[in-house]
C-alpha cells in the first residue's frame, strides 16, 4: 500500500493565463534543438554528426564522454543545421531542420509479456541507444542516471503544482496503454518500488489511476507538492550513497512506446500560457521545438519575455528559441524593467506576495489570477532571517542554514544538512519569497556541484 | 514623475564606474532606489518573477507599527510633565510639550545613524541598508524624555560604528543595534539614564508637593528593604499628585513616567498586532516572552522570600519596558534565534532572564535590556541545537 501524506507548506502561484483543455495539433516546427545545458552531470559532450549530416528521430547527436553509452538522439527526422558552440568550444546545442516525413531509427519491438523476460541489460541497452535514457534523473544531485548504478527505487510524480502547470490528464490523454509498458520496463531497473504519487484532491487521469504493479502514493498541499524531490523526503528519504531515480510521466511514456514500436517518439504536448498568451492552451509538437510557430500570432503587448518552463524553474528564451529537453510548457509574460515610483512603499493588490508586509495586499484575493512581470521588486541585500524559507519548504531540512553551508563551501555542513535531498525545483519558491533576492537556486547548484565534484 | 525619473538617469552616469562621482554610487543608489524601485528584472535561468516584497517594505512595516506607541509617547512626556508641575493641561498641549521633546531627539538619532551608513557605505562600497530605518526609530523611544542629545547622537554613533558596521552592516550583526545604544549609554552615562530621570520636568520648573521621580520597578525592589507589600506600594505611590499612577490599569496603559515609546503596554500590544498580522515580527518570539516573564513570575511568587518575589506575576508584564523589548526587540530578525524552535527558547529565556535580573540584582531595576542582548549572544548557541537536532534525525534515518 501506498502512503498518504498531507503537506502544510507551501504557495501556489495563480497567474493569469491558464490553458483551456484543448489540445491543438501544431504547425510542425521548422527546427529542433537539444542542448546540454539541460542536463545536469554531463563532463563533455563529443558531437558525432556534422552541418548537413541527414539524421532520423532517434539517430545519435552527441554523447558524453563520461558515460559514452547515453546517447542524445535527434527527436525528429532531418537534416543537422547547427552545431552551436559558445566559448572554449562549449556545446550549446545541436539543431535539426525538420523534414516532416517522419522517418525513425528502428530499435526493436517488444511485446508486453517479453519485457519481462528480457536481461535488464538489453532493457537498458535499448533505453540507452535511442536517447530515451536522458529522461531518468538521478538523485542526489539531479544528473542523468548513471546506467551502471542499480537505484533504490524509481519515483515518478504525476501530477504538477508549479505555475499554470499543465493539466496530465489533457496531456497524457489516451497513452494509457504506452504509460503501463513504460513502467514495467522501470520495474525491470530496480530492486525496489515504482512509485506513482498522485494528488488527493484533483481529479487523477485513468493513465494513472489504472496503473498496475507500482506503489500509488497520495499527496494533499500546495506547490511544491508536486516536485518529485518533496514526494521522496517523505516517501523513503535519500540519505547518504543512497541512489535513486526520477522520471516525469512523458517519459515514461517515451519508453513504452519505444518497446511497444520499437522507434523514438519525441512527440509531446506542451501547454502555451501566460498573461500575454492570446489562446492558452494545448499544442501537439515535439520535444526540443522551436517555439516560433507557438506564439506565431498567439501573443499580445510587444515587450514580453518566453521562458521554457513555469515562472518558478524555467528558462528565458529567445522569440525563436527551443523548448527545454523536459519541459512541456512554455510561459509567456510581460518584462518588467521599468521603474516604479515610491514602488517599495505603495500599497498593491495587483502584485503578488507571500508576505503581508505593509501595503502587500494580495493576501485578500488569494487564488487571483494574476498579471506578473519580471522586476525582481527590490535590490538584492544581505540574508535577513525572515522565517519565510520554513514556510515554503515542506520537508524537514533547514534552508537557510543549508544555503548558508553553501556559501560557506563547506560540505560535511551540506552533507549533513541534507543537500542530498534537494534539487533546484524543491526550493525555488524560496527563491521567490526571499525578502533578500537571492539566486537560491544557483546558489544550491554551486553546493550540489561543489560537493559532486570533490 | 517622468521628469524627476529623466533627472536621475541623466545623473546616474556621473556615479557609475568611470563617472566623476563613482566612489558615491551607493549613496546615489540609495536615494534613487528610496524614490524609485528600480528597473532590474529576474535572471534567464531561476525564478522568472518575484515576489512584491523587499526589505525596505519590511522595515517600514516594523516602523508603522511603531507608530501608536510614538504618538502615546509624546502625549504621555506632556502628561507627565504638567502632573509632576502639578499644573492641569489639555491634550493638545501635552501632545505638544512631547513634540518639542521627541522630534529632536528623532532627528538626532537618524541624522547621526545614516550619516555613519552613508559614509561606510562609501567607504566600504556596500549598499545603504534599510536596516537603520527601524533602528533609528527605536533608538529614540528607548530614551528618557530629558536625555541631552550629544549623548543620543553618541549612542547612535557608537551602535552603528560598533553593533553594526564592524561586523558587516545589517544582517551580519550580533547584537540589536538599538539596544547596544542604551546599554551604551546605560554605562557610560549612568546618571542620565537611571534613577529619577523619566519625566521631563522643563527648565527650572517647580514639582508639586510630594512629587518623587520613582519607578515601579524602584519601588517594587525598595519594598524588599521596607518588607511592606509591593503592590501596596505601587497602588499608594502617588497620592496626593497622582493617584493610582502605577495602579495596574495606569501601567497596562502607559500613563506613567518612563522611556518616551515604552510605557504602554497597550500600544506595545497594538504594535505586535500588526506586526504578527503582517508577518514580519515572529509571534512565536512576542508570546513565549511574555511567557516566560510569566512563569518565571510565579515560581517566584511560589518561592516567596521577599516583596519583590511575591509581586503577582502578572505586573511583571506592564512594568518597564518589557512589552516593548518583546514586542520590538526581540523579533529582530537578524540577532534573534533563526530556527523555529530556536525561537520559542529564545523568547522564553529573554522573559525569565529579564524578571531574575528584575528581581535579584539590585544594581539594574529594569533586566529586558541586559537580557535581550544576553540571549542574542546566545541565539547562535540556540540555533547550533535544533539544527543539531535536524542533522541528527537525518543521520540515524540512514543507520537504521
Amino acid at each position: 500500500m501506498g502512503k498518504f501524506i498531507r503537506l502544510k507548506k507551501g504557495f501556489n502561484i495563480s497567474l493569469a493565463g491558464k490553458a483551456t483543455a484543448k489540445v491543438v495539433e501544431a504547425d510542425p516546427a521548422e527546427t529542433v534543438s537539444i542542448k546540454p545545458a539541460d542536463f545536469h552531470g554531463l563532463y563533455m559532450p563529443k558531437v558525432v554528426v556534422k552541418e548537413g549530416d541527414a539524421v532520423k528521430a532517434g539517430s545519435p547527436l552527441f554523447h558524453d564522454k563520461k558515460f559514452e553509452s547515453i546517447q542524445f538522439t535527434s527527436p525528429v527526422s532531418g537534416e543537422v543545421v547547427e552545431v552551436k558552440r559558445g566559448d572554449k568550444r562549449k556545446l550549446i546545442e545541436v539543431k535539426i531542420l525538420a523534414d516532416r516525413k517522419n522517418e525513425y531509427e528502428s530499435f526493436g519491438r517488444h511485446s508486453v509479456s517479453d519485457i519481462a523476460n528480457l536481461p535488464v541489460e538489453s532493457i537498458k541497452d535499448q533505453l540507452l541507444k535511442s536517447g530515451v535514457w536522458v529522461n531518468l534523473v538521478q538523485r542526489p544531485f539531479g544528473t542523468i542516471a548513471d546506467p551502471t548504478a542499480t537505484p533504490k527505487a524509481i519515483h515518478i510524480s504525476a501530477f504538477d503544482t508549479g505555475p499554470l502547470a499543465p493539466d496530465y490528464s489533457v496531456l497524457f490523454r489516451g497513452q494509457d496503454q504506452f504509460f503501463q509498458i513504460g513502467l514495467d520496463v522501470l520495474k525491470r531497473l530496480t530492486p525496489g518500488a515504482v512509485n506513482l504519487n498522485v494528488h488527493t484532491t484533483s481529479e487523477v487521469s485513468t493513465v494513472f489511476s489504472q496503473s498496475k504493479g507500482v506503489e500509488v502514493n497520495k499527496f494533499s498541499g500546495k506547490h511544491p507538492a508536486g516536485c518529485v524531490g518533496v514526494q521522496i523526503h517523505h516517501i523513503d528519504p535519500i540519505n547518504k550513497g543512497d541512489v535513486v531515480w526520477t522520471i516525469a510521466p512523458a517519459g515514461v511514456i517515451q519508453i513504452g512506446k519505444l518497446f511497444q514500436t520499437g522507434t523514438y517518439d519525441a512527440s509531446r504536448i506542451v501547454a502555451v500560457v501566460g498573461s500575454e498568451v492570446k489562446n492558452p492552451q494545448y499544442y501537439k509538437t515535439v520535444t526540443g521545438a522551436s517555439i516560433k510557430k507557438l506564439v506565431a500570432g498567439n501573443v499580445q503587448g510587444e515587450h514580453v519575455r518566453y521562458i521554457s518552463g513555469n515562472v518558478l524553474t524555467g528558462t528565458q528564451i529567445a522569440a525563436d528559441g527551443h523548448l527545454g529537453f523536459f519541459d512541456q510548457q512554455l510561459t509567456v509574460i510581460p518584462e518588467g524593467d521599468q521603474y516604479d515610483f515610491l514602488g517599495w512603499i505603495k500599497p498593491t493588490t495587483s502584485k503578488l506576495s507571500f508576505s503581508r508586509a505593509f501595503g502587500l495586499l494580495s493576501f485578500l484575493s488569494f487564488g487571483k489570477e494574476r498579471v506578473l512581470n519580471t522586476n525582481t521588486n527590490g535590490e538584492h541585500r544581505a540574508f535577513v532571517q525572515t522565517g519565510v524559507f520554513e514556510q515554503v519548504t515542506p520537508m524537514d531540512v533547514l534552508p537557510t542554514q543549508l544555503l548558508k553551508s553553501i556559501l560557506a563551501e563547506d560540505i560535511d555542513e551540506m552533507e549533513a544538512l541534507g543537500i542530498y535531498e534537494v534539487i533546484e525545483e524543491d526550493l525555488a519558491l524560496c527563491e521567490f519569497v526571499d525578502v533578500s533576492k537571492h539566486n537560491v537556486q544557483e546558489i544550491l547548484r554551486e553546493g550540489i556541484e561543489l560537493i559532486r565534484t570533490s | 514623475m517622468k521628469f524627476l525619473r529623466n533627472q536621475l538617469d541623466k545623473a546616474k552616469h556621473h556615479f557609475e564606474k568611470g563617472g566623476k562621482w563613482e566612489k558615491y554610487y551607493y549613496a546615489f543608489e540609495a536615494f534613487d532606489t528610496f524614490l524609485f524601485t528600480p528597473n532590474t528584472t529576474t535572471g534567464s535561468k531561476g525564478v522568472q518573477v518575484r515576489d512584491a516584497v523587499d526589505l525596505k517594505r519590511m522595515m517600514m512595516t516594523v516602523i508603522i507599527a511603531m507608530v501608536p506607541c510614538l504618538l502615546f509617547g509624546m502625549w504621555n512626556v506632556g502628561h507627565q510633565h504638567f502632573l509632576a508641575i502639578g499644573q492641569a493641561a489639555t491634550d493638545g498641549a501635552k501632545f505638544l510639550i512631547g513634540l518639542k521633546q521627541v522630534v529632536p531627539v528623532i532627528i538626532v538619532s537618524y541624522g547621526v545613524g545614516l550619516g555613519i551608513e552613508f559614509i561606510f557605505s562609501t567607504l566600504r562600497r556596500h549598499p545603504v541598508n534599510e536596516g537603520f530605518l527601524v533602528t533609528g526609530m527605536l533608538i529614540p523611544l528607548v530614551m528618557p524624555p530629558d536625555i541631552p542629545l550629544w549623548q543620543v547622537a553618541l549612542a547612535t554613533a557608537f551602535a552603528v560604528v560598533i553593533g553594526k558596521e564592524a561586523f558587516g552592516g545589517t544582517g551580519m550583526n550580533v547584537v540589536n543595534v538599538a539596544l547596544t545604544a542604551r546599554a551604551f549609554l546605560y554605562f557610560a552615562y549612568p546618571s542620565n539614564i537611571s534613577g529619577e530621570v523619566w519625566t521631563y520636568l522643563g527648565d527650572g520648573a517647580q514639582t508639586v508637593a510630594g512629587y518623587s521621580g520613582a519607578t515601579p520597578l524602584a519601588i517594587s525592589a525598595n519594598a524588599i528593604s521596607t518588607q511592606a507589600s509591593a503592590v501596596a506600594e505601587l497602588t499608594s505611590f502617588g497620592s496626593g499628585w497622582a493617584e493610582g499612577i502605577y495602579s495596574f490599569k495606569s501601567m497596562f496603559l502607559g500613563t506613567m513616567p518612563g522611556c518616551i515609546g515604552e510605557t504602554s503596554t497597550l500600544m506595545c500590544l497594538i504594535g505586535a498586532a500588526i506586526l504578527v498580522m503582517t508577518g514580519v515580527g515572529s509571534w512565536k518570539i512576542i508570546l513565549s516572552t511574555f511567557g516566560g516573564a510569566y512563569a518565571m513570575g510565579l515560581l517566584l511568587n511560589a518561592l516567596g522570600g521577599n516583596a519583590f518575589m511575591q509581586l503577582p506575576a502578572h505586573y511583571h508584564l506592564v512594568m518597564g519596558g518589557l512589552a516593548f523589548g518583546a514586542v520590538f526587540m526581540a523579533t529582530d530578525p537578524v540577532t534573534a534565534s533563526q530556527t523555529e524552535t530556536g525561537k520559542w527558547i529564545y523568547g522564553f529565556m529573554i522573559g525569565v532572564f529579564t524578571v531574575m535580573i528584575r528581581v535579584f540584582n539590585p544594581a539594574y531595576p529594569e533586566g529586558i535590556m541586559l537580557a535581550i542582548l544576553l540571549m542574542n549572544v546566545f541565539a547562535p548557541l540556540i540555533d547550533y541545537f535544533v539544527v543539531s537536532a535536524n542533522k541528527k534525525r537525518r543521520m540515524q534515518r540512514a543507520t537504521v
